[in-house]
């Protein structure tokens, strides 16, 4: 089948320049104004490095993305990801036109429409109907087609009593549904979708959701959403885009990609750890948690769980692994140990890997703690070095989740 | 591929580029924009859109009491309030314009940085809003005119009166290039707006709002009037409603050209404005 490509980013760059504009810019926008008059290139293109917000540079200019290139299909919704700063709304922003690229180009067959930050159009002593004609039109509706929708849109916001109340005596929740609302409505090729779920409540969210399933299921518009929240993202999008300091790190499908994204987010407790100890001669630098082969820290009951910790030593004496877990209350409720399973560590070994085959715990918040023993002594230890979450899960494959509620532990039986 | 593309957003920019189809398709917006300038003012107020009048009226009785009674300055055989009311007017409009436009992007910056839809809808919207509000205070203007005829005053507009929203076009262009400009410098530089307050200001008292030519005419600043287009305006606008004024042909030709260069110039200043300036301001 020939691809139906709607929306085709090439080369894209987009560079900032850092610190307060003063009475150093006017040096530079005379220098860049030079060159330009003459015909040569732009001086501080060539400058600027990748953005990593986290590290000092020296530069004067960052590069908020560089050279990003995709391609969308009709009708598919693409999620995109990655940590803060890592360029997702400035990439919205240039394919919403509201600022142009540095570099590069965007080609489409459709138009776009942005749902960025819903609500900043709102008039605040304008009521909630005359702020519905004036957001659909900012957004690109004619009032014609903004009247014959009225009542839908007024409907699906659920603002009804209040419709002709200005707008400033809104909840803020109020506004976000209103504008959602109103932008639901909206009938462009591509819709751009950044993080606006983020208020509302829980029974606005899922129909906020369902809402933009409609959309790409059965209008068969093309979706680019942006969200931190990985529920989303799984329940709404085909394909992921992820990116890391202003570049494209992968795009594939949404679950390798939202595993992709985890392991950027390393710091956070997202099924991978580093520890930055000084111990002597032993001591523990990663703990990973994987179901299967993936980095994950959401499992059902009767997965199979791996911790895999790595090892930097400088002594081929004994050394032994302990594994306590808690729950979410702090109880620990378990102890595991190689020389429990009459395992000795390798001399050589530099990874250490645990598995629990079948795991026989009720869903829940599990934290692990790790501690490392050298010769019969506590060396090295790791308090919440990892934690996961346990959903119920069909332990005794029989076809159905375990009830929960009903005690703590699942623990196969023989009947007769 | 053979694939055609709707359009391209891409880092070169044309000179002009001008997409009037897609200003027409907004247009619903510009309406919008217009209804929403003009109700929300004077929301929560008790005299609500009589503002509009008095706002005109009380400068007028301010500037007769000061300049015409205390300073005693002639104006020349019209009633001094009538002058002054028509020259307000006028300038209101002017001034309006050009205060509304010159930190669009400024106040705009939220919705600016949020949504795409052609710039350009801004600062036609204040122009048209403002024109609304002109409207209504210049019927204030005529029914101060017949009170002013009916107690014998001998003013009378002439035959040139067929051109005053010429003059009113040419008032709207020039508010709205030089704003256009200004706002566009403003995005990078702050200090402008600060200086605006200031010229608009002094610009006010050259552009003989308040003061007759004749207070001028054998001064060292004569040429600060004489070279500047909105002084020809102001006069122009009480020639042919009063019917009293100094007209040069020089004067309607050079405002002319200078009104269309300048609209112009903020068009294209403008254009190259709108689409990076929300990374400087």
């Amino acid at each position: 089948m020939k691809k139906d490509v709607i929306l085709k980013v090439e080369n894209i760059s987009k560079q900032y320049r850092l610190g307060t504009i003063g009475t150093g810019t006017i040096s530079h926008d005379l220098n860049r104004w030079w060159h330009v008059i003459r015909g040569k290139e732009d001086p501080y293109l060539k400058i600027g490095e990748t953005n990593n917000r986290a590290t000092k540079g020296d530069s004067q200019y960052a590069w908020a993305l560089k050279d990003i290139s995709f391609e969308v299909e009709r009708g598919e919704v693409l999620g995109i990801i990655g940590k803060n700063g890592a360029g997702k709304s400035t990439l919205l922003k240039i394919l919403s036109k509201v600022t142009g690229p540095t570099t590069g180009e965007i080609k489409t067959k459709g138009r776009i429409a942005s749902l960025l930050e819903v609500g900043t159009g709102f008039h605040p002593e304008m009521t909630g109907k005359e702020n519905i004609f004036l957001n659909g039109a900012i957004l690109g509706m004619t009032k014609a087609e903004i009247s014959t929708k009225l009542e839908e849109i007024i409907e699906f916001s659920g603002c009804q009593r209040y419709i002709n109340t200005p707008v400033k005596r809104y909840s803020s929740g109020m506004k976000v549904r209103l504008a959602f609302a109103v932008a639901a409505f909206l009938e462009p090729d591509i819709l751009v979708v950044d993080e606006v779920l983020a208020v509302g409540d829980a029974e606005f969210q899922k129909k906020a959701i369902g809402k933009m399933q409609d959309i790409s299921n059965f209008d068969g518009r093309t979706v680019l959403f942006v969200s931190h929240n990985m529920g989303a993202i799984k329940s709404l999008c085909s394909q992921c885009l992820v990116l890391k300091n202003g570049q494209v790190q992968t795009l594939t499908n949404t679950d390798k990609a939202i595993n992709e994204y985890l392991l950027l987010n390393e710091q956070a407790n997202s099924g991978v750890n580093y520890f930055n100890s000084d111990k002597p001669i032993v001591r523990m630098t990663k703990a990973t948690i994987k179901n299967e082969n993936l980095i994950c820290t959401n499992f059902h009951s009767g997965d199979s769980l791996t911790v895999e910790v790595e090892l930097e030593k400088e002594t081929l004496d004994d050394i032994n692994l302990f594994i306590g877990l808690y729950n979410e209350y702090g109880e620990k409720i378990a102890h595991f140990g190689n020389s429990y399973a009459k395992k000795q560590i390798a001399k050589d070994a530099s990874k250490v890997i645990f598995k629990i085959k079948k795991l026989p715990f009720v869903s829940g918040l599990y934290t692990i703690n790790l501690s490392l023993h050298l010769m019969g002594k506590p060396h090295h230890r790791e308090l919440s070095a990892l934690s996961f979450q346990v959903d119920p899960g069909d332990y005794y494959g029989v076809g159905k989740n375990v009830i929960s509620g009903n005690g703590n532990f699942l623990i196969d039986s023989v009947w007769t | 591929m053979n694939d055609k593309w709707l359009y391209t957003i891409s880092s070169k920019k044309k000179l002009i580029d001008f997409n009037f189809k897609e200003i027409w398709q907004y247009r619903d917006l510009l309406l919008l924009f217009v209804k929403r300038d003009v109700i929300t003012v004077y929301k929560q107020t008790v005299l609500g859109p009589l503002w509009y009048v008095i706002q005109p009226l009380f400068t007028s009785v301010i500037f007769t009491l000061v300049f015409n009674t205390i300073a005693n300055i002639d104006t020349g055989g019209i009633p001094p309030f009538l002058f002054n009311l028509a020259g307000v007017v006028s300038w209101n409009y002017f001034k309006e314009c050009l205060t509304g436009t010159a930190d669009i992007f400024k106040k705009n910056q939220a919705i600016f940085g949020k949504v795409y839809f052609p710039r350009v809808i801004m600062p036609l919207s204040i122009v048209l809003s403002n024109l609304i509000k002109f409207g209504i205070q210049l019927t204030i203007f005529v029914v101060f005119y017949l009170y002013f005829i009916t107690q014998g005053s001998t003013v009378r507009p002439n035959m040139f009166v067929l051109f005053f929203p010429v003059i009113v076009l040419v008032m709207g262009l020039l508010g709205l290039g030089l704003g256009m400009i200004i706002s566009s410098m403003v995005t990078r530089y702050r200090d402008l707006s600060f200086l605006l307050t200031f010229g608009v200001q002094l610009l006010m008292y050259i552009s003989l709002v308040t003061l007759p030519y004749s207070l001028f005419a054998d001064n060292s600043f004569a040429w600060a009037v004489d070279y500047n287009p909105m002084a020809y305006v102001i006069e122009f606008s009480r020639y042919v409603l009063l019917g009293e004024g100094t007209t040069s042909l020089f004067g309607v030709v050079y405002t002319l050209v200078f009104a269309v260069s300048v609209f112009l110039l903020g068009i294209l200043i403008f254009n190259k404005t709108e689409k990076s300036f929300i990374d400087t301001i």
